[in-house]
């Protein structure tokens, strides 16, 4: 019988979800490394009972946590993260230069066709791949060896990049956005990158247009349209339909374009959803009303979504890697929030329910859609 | 388990923090034999041989630079700066007081 699981990773260790497809009742398994931050776990594709965690702390560094049995069990794998030669300098928030220093992995995204292949992205700004399950990392270098990566800067979560994209069609094409770099493309898998961030612009940088310095906050892909990205900037919800070559603002009537999480329906590649949140700084809800914006055009309309979800004294945010859709018939849309709910939708947005209420400060949600 | 005692292979004891115990897979206190002298570098060295799983968590594991919320006790006194080469206080060393090691009291 199909079943999803749900990956969430929170300040304060993992849980896993786990429901029949109906997605009304569920079973809560953890917390996994109770009191660590875990950044992200997801799963294989190609296997999905091989799951990644990314598993840090202030005191003890990077962990990095495999299961080879859908999350019963895990056993640590590598966590050396060591850049491939000098590693060069980034700007830091006051403009001076600071070297690059690995601090944590954001988000890990498992190659679709093999369970022993996964990619890194990595704070400060940096792509590793594994080929062996996790156990040896090395860094792709030509993006960090990228002529603009001096130019780069942190946002306010850290110099991360926190979102890669892999072409399902093009193995040799990826995505990758870094804050607050911007997006960037390869075409021979990892060898060069081309900064794609043409009609972006943000305020807060000298050139408001610049090549690079856009505060990309997330991508969002859907498998049959790999051309067409969408993307939550830190103001501006963007979009492109030549893989990156120009975007376009689709913000439309959203309440405020500020937000972190964007993402796709399963079957409807021009269903897209957002959170928007008020900014800047103040990163919660506007009118303290959670809602889920929805557009079926592809941008540029939208509804908002609000059945079931707290529509007052609501203060929470939701963090860039917190939403995912599931891949059953009606499409399941999932998203945590700051305040340790994870809310389901089993109907594309319509109506909504807590999964749990109490976890942790939610910082990733992955879905499983299981046979 | 009984260490053999000898001037080569002393019965280090190691506290770790609860975080890396739980990491290690370990319950109480580690025992190491530790070839002399006894440095709180050779400590790890035995430590990240038997754990390699704890590798990266103390120390940088390019570098071996101490991580810098983590900090080095034993016989009451903070051996957090002390080079990695200097031998350890002789109780550590003959195994009779534990090399602490402890994740500093920063909140989380």
């Amino acid at each position: 019988m199909t079943s999803v699981r749900v990956l969430v990773g929170t300040r304060k260790g993992a849980f896993i979800l786990r429901s029949n497809g109906a997605r009304a009742s569920w079973e809560v398994d953890g917390p996994h490394f109770p009191g660590w931050e875990i950044y992200h776990v997801t799963a294989s594709p190609a296997d999905p009972q091989r799951l990644y965690a990314s598993q840090s702390s202030g005191w003890f560094g990077q962990v990095v946590q495999r299961s080879d049995d859908g999350g019963r069990s895990w056993h640590p794998v590598g966590n050396r993260f060591s850049y491939e030669g000098a590693p060069g300098t980034h700007l830091y928030y006051d403009g001076t230069p600071r070297p690059f220093e690995f601090t944590r992995v954001w988000h890990l995204e498992p190659s679709p066709a093999d369970p022993d292949t996964v990619y890194a992205g990595v704070e400060d700004a940096a792509l590793f791949r594994s080929s062996d399950g996790g156990q040896v990392w090395e860094e792709l270098p030509a993006l960090r060896g990228h002529r603009t990566a001096t130019d780069w800067q942190p946002g306010a979560g850290g110099m991360c990049l926190h979102t890669i994209l892999l072409d399902p069609v093009d193995p040799q094409r990826m995505f990758v956005a870094i804050s607050a770099a911007g997006a960037f493309r390869t075409d021979d898998a990892g060898q060069s990158w081309t900064p794609i961030n043409k009609g972006l612009r943000s305020d807060g940088i000298p050139d408001a247009d610049a090549e690079v310095g856009h505060c990309v906050h997330r991508l969002a892909m859907h498998a049959d349209r790999p051309s067409t990205v969408f993307m939550q900037k830190h103001w501006d919800v963007m979009r492109t339909d030549d893989a990156g070559g120009t975007w376009r603002e689709i913000s439309g009537n959203l309440p405020t374009d500020f937000g972190f999480v964007i993402d796709v329906h399963a079957h409807e590649p021009d269903t897209v959803y957002v959170v928007p949140i008020t900014s800047d700084s103040q990163h919660f809800p506007p009118e303290g009303q959670l809602r889920v914006w929805r557009s079926r055009t592809g941008g540029d309309e939208w509804e908002p979504l609000t059945r079931g979800l707290p529509q007052r004294d609501c203060y929470v945010d939701v963090l860039r890697d917190a939403m995912a859709v599931d891949s059953l018939e009606d499409c399941g849309v999932y998203f945590g929030t700051t305040g340790g709910q994870v809310y389901v939708s089993p109907d594309a947005g319509d109506t909504w329910s807590a999964i749990v209420r109490d976890l942790p400060a939610v910082l990733s949600v992955e879905v499983q859609t299981l046979p | 388990m009984s260490l053999p005692e000898t001037p080569d292979a002393r019965p280090v004891r190691v506290v770790l923090p609860a975080h890396l115990r739980a990491l290690a897979g370990v319950q109480g206190e580690v025992r190491l034999r530790v070839d002399a002298p006894v440095t709180t570098g050779a400590v790890l060295d035995a430590l990240e041989a038997r754990y390699p799983m704890l590798r990266g968590t103390i120390r940088d594991q390019d570098t071996l630079r101490r991580r810098d919320f983590v900090r080095f006790f034993a016989c009451e006194q903070d051996l957090s700066h002390d080079a990695p080469d200097r031998p350890l206080p002789a109780a550590v060393a003959a195994g009779s007081e534990p090399l602490l090691v402890v994740g500093a009291m920063a909140g989380g």
